[in-house]
């Protein structure tokens, strides 16, 4: 009994002085300080969409079509006359939405079955590998294409195809960090005394392979993002009249001489926010790394 | 310093560029052709390769009357169901075979028995071919066919080898052999498509290129990114707006033609479940829709002016149109009128299914932004083509954004569409009057019983409204300077007798 | 090391299987009637009918997978319904353009990530490290179809210097071959260049910190020396490794980048088909790319064990 509970105590007790560690790794990393700016600004902007002083993102205008930025609107207006940034703004819902949504599918499925794999090994980690496998052998893009395709072109659909894409990493991710966590003493010990899987994997399981996850999370979101804006890229993903960068960029692609702002906006849109979670997943990723560099 | 250096660079390889480009004239498609056999193909765009690659029995002028090609003239029987054809003598197709009556008939033969056949309807009026003698050629019909010398015109008219297909069968697409001005020289898919020079082409003094050059490049950006950067001597299909910028470019020139084809709105009426709604049923709210659209302000908003605003199968160019019904004016009062009348005073909501193509989508938000005006709410539910086309076929639809490339003959245009069992008839719809015009159009070789035909048929269906017609695209080509001599025709194809190339 | 490789293909081989059987179901499963596609404007019911028959469209998809097996163990991988070719031509006809991409993609990875990496390890916490690493990570976020898109705007309209698109056979003409690819090859590029210098950076920083490290700085060595002699050459066990799983997923094409460059490989192939519903043809690309993948990774395994000593024992 002792055995089994004494090293969550010093997990516990030393929760603080890894927590001020952590803290402190990141503010000392500008660039993880410079992605997380990024992200918030982005986040407080798209929760802002509906109360911001910006004009309806799907009014026409028939009078006003790919016109250059001006007062009345800062970035522009689009293909059928309407404003650019309020597009932007709007747009960038539909970005982080699909970026955390799709990870979280990913992460929501992916996990538990990388820790059953791990935690149970044989044949359930047998047939859970083989399969992980061979979604990682088809390439990430086609098979969203695929899926996105299958499901019919929409924005929900597109998260759905990405989330499902972006799933074998994090079983296999899961699976490893399991397999490592189960031959800990601790852990061997707490089910030699017959802790039930369901209480060894919560209490000894969950907490260790966290920071991983949320490293590997943040920087999926990055890629999750890029892969919504390429499924909108190619008519698969947000449809018309909704706005989202990749489908802006659709269009764009089509006006990039008579209308070169209906492409930067979006385009810098995409980039900035992507870098922001890889930065920001970067910093992460160092400030939980256990090995001190 | 980097500079200086890259450009150095950039220059000498440049050069070695520019030596190797002779007398080859490359053309950006807008898509990759499907199989390149006449007899098994279905893509516009494969079409714009026959025409340099296949001679047909009869061609078209760019007033659209048949012209002389493989066959130098013909003679219809008094009762129109025997037409007689002269052949062109020294003719040979690419292999060396030379063409005659025999090849005619084993050409004719295959296009409606070889099972794969995609042209079988196109010639279903034929019901016998007999070989009067070597250059001589007589079709007899099951009815009177108006629509044969414009079937002749096109794939259906196209002459292939007899020795080639019947050594090669269904896979002759991979190595066609015709008899047109060039021969098969090369493909790779998604890449290029190479025809050479055929020294032996009856008329080849008008050929003047020693080899054409296919190249499948799908965005229209970055396919006149290659006309600009000198890689393409021209392309078609021109986005409508990108015209003024080329029309601003010193080094390259414009050609266009209205097309035979159109787009519209296809309303499903009675196929299946799907036509169990207001719109399906009731005539007057498709009326009401085709009022709430401006087809002028679609026009200039998403084509620039480009195009031509229409409201029948037939552009308002063409002697087919009927002028009794010229394209209306926007009425939103009028619209809103008619919904009320059919009980929908506070509006109507729809859902109509387009292809996710960027132009379709910005042409069918601007209806959606007019339509609102007039109280219908258009939903607009984007598919896949593929998925479009399945749904539309399977009446698992309300109403369908889609067009049609069109036909030199009118019945091309609006037979398969209009008259119930129709191959094309996806609205399904059904009225026994049009039914017996439209065969009537079919059948008469007189012009003017055709146009009556036609006219009285007009009068049915610009009250029912089967299909709301939008527009009709222009097909636009965008040629380098060093390109002469090209003459644009209202079917897309690309012609290159006459076309001469200087460097 | 023998029954390590043999061990790990025979486990690929279940993975392959099931691959084949995934992209089947799936493709199987998506809306739309590749006969209907396939005819077009044309569209005579019993045409419909007999093309139906003949590409087995009819059968139950079980019966139509195993008749794939059976003829894809004869080497036959089927036909592309759009253009008659056989698939495996196909697979021929696209493998040197796709080959030829990924290799120059990686030449540009490997140019400007492998010395960024060493760079910012060695300048570790400095401006230089953090704006390397910025940088990097710049190539990473910026999306691929946009930067494309932008260049061939300023390289190819705007300044002429390279082709807008295309692809030229390297056998033909390799200096023009060469020019047609560098900038699809700069764009994918880029983006991978950014893992490659992760990796660098975090396997230089583990040798420079070891004994024999700052032995050999003791011992008076050149600062250069030390660092590309002693450091880099141990720090490229990893490098390879991941070299090795980056030319993998190359392998398998770029799907956006060929697609905008109009480059006639296996990305924009397998993408074409899925919209044309061209079921033989997704189904033999997937497959090649997808055993091309699991060979890379039992290649990188192997590199990692015959590179790195302490794991020949294992």
């Amino acid at each position: 009994m002792t055995a089994a509970t004494e090293p969550a105590e010093t997990a516990t007790a030393t929760l603080p002085r890894k927590q001020s560690r952590f803290l402190r790794k990141m503010r000392a990393s500008p660039a993880a300080l410079l992605g997380g700016a990024i992200v918030l600004f982005f986040v407080v902007v798209a929760l802002l969409a509906p109360i911001l002083p910006i004009v309806d993102p799907v009014a026409t205008d028939w009078m006003a079509v790919r016109q250059a930025p001006s007062a009345a609107h800062p970035f522009g207006t689009d293909e059928i006359g309407r404003d650019v940034l309020s597009r932007m703004v709007w747009g960038a819902r539909a970005s982080l939405l699909a970026g955390v949504i799709s990870v979280a599918i990913a992460v929501c499925l992916g996990v538990p079955l990388g820790v059953m794999a791990g935690y149970f090994g044989g044949w359930t980690d047998a047939v859970i590998s083989r399969v992980t496998e061979a979604l990682l052998a088809a390439p990430f893009l086609i098979l969203a294409i695929a899926l996105a395709a299958f499901l019919g072109p929409s924005l929900t659909n597109a998260m759905i195809a990405i989330g499902l894409s972006a799933m074998p990493i994090f079983i296999r991710l899961a699976r490893g960090q399991t397999m490592m966590v189960m031959t800990e003493d601790y852990v061997e010990s707490a089910r030699a005394v017959g802790l039930k899987p369901f209480a060894l994997v919560s209490r000894y399981v969950v907490p260790n392979i966290f920071p991983p996850i949320l490293v590997q999370a943040t920087l999926t979101i990055a890629t999750a993002i890029i892969a919504e804006a390429s499924l909108s890229f190619l008519g698969l993903g947000q449809q018309p009249p909704a706005p989202s960068w990749g489908s802006m960029l659709n269009v764009a692609k089509n006006f990039l001489e008579q209308a070169p702002w209906m492409a930067l906006y979006p385009g810098a849109g995409i980039f900035l926010v992507v870098l922001g979670f890889n930065l920001f997943g970067d910093g992460l990723r160092d400030a939980l790394d256990p090995r001190d560099h | 310093m980097v500079t200086p250096k890259l450009t150095a660079f950039a220059l000498a390889f440049g050069l070695a560029a520019t030596a190797l480009h002779a007398q080859d004239l490359r053309i950006g498609l807008q898509e990759d052709p499907d199989v390149l056999d006449p007899d098994q193909s279905r893509t516009f765009v494969g079409r714009i390769v026959y025409a340099s690659l296949c001679d047909k029995l009869v061609d078209i002028t760019p007033d659209l009357e048949i012209i002389p090609q493989l066959a130098t003239g013909w003679e219809w029987s008094d009762d129109g169901l025997q037409l007689t054809m002269t052949l062109r003598e020294g003719a040979v197709f690419h292999d060396g075979t030379p063409f005659n009556a025999e090849a005619v008939a084993a050409n004719i033969d295959r296009s409606q028995n070889l099972p794969e056949s995609r042209r079988k309807s196109e010639l279903s009026s034929i019901t016998g071919v007999e070989v009067v003698d070597d250059m001589t050629i007589r079709f007899t019909l099951g009815a009177p066919d108006a629509t044969l010398l414009a079937q002749f015109a096109d794939r259906a008219g196209m002459m292939l080898s007899p020795t080639a297909f019947e050594a090669a069968g269904t896979d002759l697409g991979l190595n066609p052999v015709c008899s047109g001005p060039f021969s098969f020289g090369e493909r790779i898919q998604q890449d290029r498509i190479v025809l050479n020079r055929f020294a032996d082409y009856w008329n080849a003094d008008a050929i003047n290129v020693d080899s054409v050059t296919f190249l499948p490049i799908p965005d229209t950006t970055v396919r006149l990114a290659n006309l600009r950067a000198g890689d393409l001597d021209m392309l078609e299909r021109l986005a409508a707006t990108d015209v003024a910028s080329v029309n601003n470019d010193e080094d390259l020139q414009l050609e266009q033609a209205v097309s035979l084809g159109y787009q519209g709105i296809t309303i499903n009426v009675n196929n299946g479940a799907g036509a169990d709604n207001p719109l399906g049923q009731d005539a007057r709210i498709r009326q009401a829709l085709s009022l709430a659209i401006d087809r002028n302000v679609i026009n200039q908003v998403v084509f620039e002016g480009a195009f031509a605003p229409g409201n029948q199968p037939f552009p308002p160019t063409s002697p087919w149109y009927n002028d009794a019904y010229p394209v209306p004016e926007r009425d939103v009062e009028a619209a809103r009128a008619l919904l009320a009348e059919a009980g929908f005073a506070d509006g109507i909501d729809i859902t109509i299914q387009v292809t996710n193509n960027p132009v379709q989508l910005q042409m069918m938000q601007v209806v959606q932004s007019m339509a609102s005006e007039a109280g219908i709410n258009l939903e607009l539910q984007a598919k896949e083509f593929a998925t479009l086309l399945a749904d539309q076929s399977a009446g698992d639809y309300t109403a369908s954004q889609i067009g049609w490339s069109g036909r030199v003959d009118p019945d091309g245009n609006i037979h398969q569409f209009m008259t119930t069992d129709g191959g094309i008839n996806d609205s399904d719809y059904s009225n026994p009057e049009v039914d017996r015009l439209l065969n009537e159009a079919r059948t008469s070789t007189d012009m003017a019983v055709r146009q009556a035909s036609y006219n009285a048929a007009r009068d049915i269906l610009i009250q029912d409204l089967p299909i709301v017609y939008l527009y009709h695209p222009t097909w636009i080509w965008a040629l380098s300077n060093s390109v002469e001599g090209f003459t644009p025709y209202p079917d897309g194809m690309i012609r290159l007798e006459g076309v001469t190339l200087s460097e | 090391m023998l029954a390590f490789i043999g061990r790990r293909i025979l486990i690929a081989i279940p993975t392959i299987i099931l691959i084949s059987i995934f992209v089947f179901t799936l493709q199987h499963l998506l809306p739309g009637d590749p006969i209907l596609v396939l005819a077009g404007e044309e569209r005579d019911p019993e045409v419909l009918e007999f093309l139906r028959e003949k590409y087995r469209l009819n059968d139950p998809i079980p019966i139509q997978y195993l008749a794939w097996v059976g003829s894809a163990l004869q080497g036959d991988l089927g036909i592309s319904l759009r253009t008659n070719q056989p698939v495996l031509e196909l697979i021929g006809e696209k493998l040197p353009v796709t080959l030829q991409l990924a290799v120059m993609a990686l030449v540009f990875a490997l140019v400007i990530g492998v010395p960024a990496g060493v760079l910012s390890a060695y300048k570790k916490g400095t401006w230089i490290d953090w704006v390397a690493n910025v940088v990097a990570l710049s190539g990473l976020s910026v999306p691929n179809f946009w930067l494309g898109i932008m260049m061939i705007l300023l390289v190819s309209v705007k300044l002429g210097w390279l082709p807008a698109s295309g692809y030229q056979p390297f056998s033909e003409d390799p200096l023009q071959s060469i020019r047609t690819m560098l900038m699809p090859a700069f764009v994918l590029g880029t983006a991978l260049a950014a893992t490659l210098m992760r990796h660098t950076r975090s396997a230089m920083l583990s040798v420079l910190q070891s004994d024999y490290i700052r032995t050999a700085r003791a011992k008076g060595l050149a600062e250069r020396v030390v660092l590309v002699k002693h450091a880099l050459r141990n720090a490229l066990v990893p490098i390879v490794t991941v070299t090795t799983l980056i030319f993998g997923e190359l392998l398998a094409g770029a799907v956006l980048t060929e697609q905008i460059f109009t480059i006639p490989g296996f990305g924009k192939l397998v993408v074409d088909a899925v919209f044309n519903r061209d079921y033989a043809v997704v189904q033999g690309i997937v497959l090649c790319t997808g055993v091309a993948f699991i060979f890379m990774n039992i290649l990188a395994d192997v590199a990692y064990r015959v590179l790195n000593p302490r794991m020949r024992d294992k």
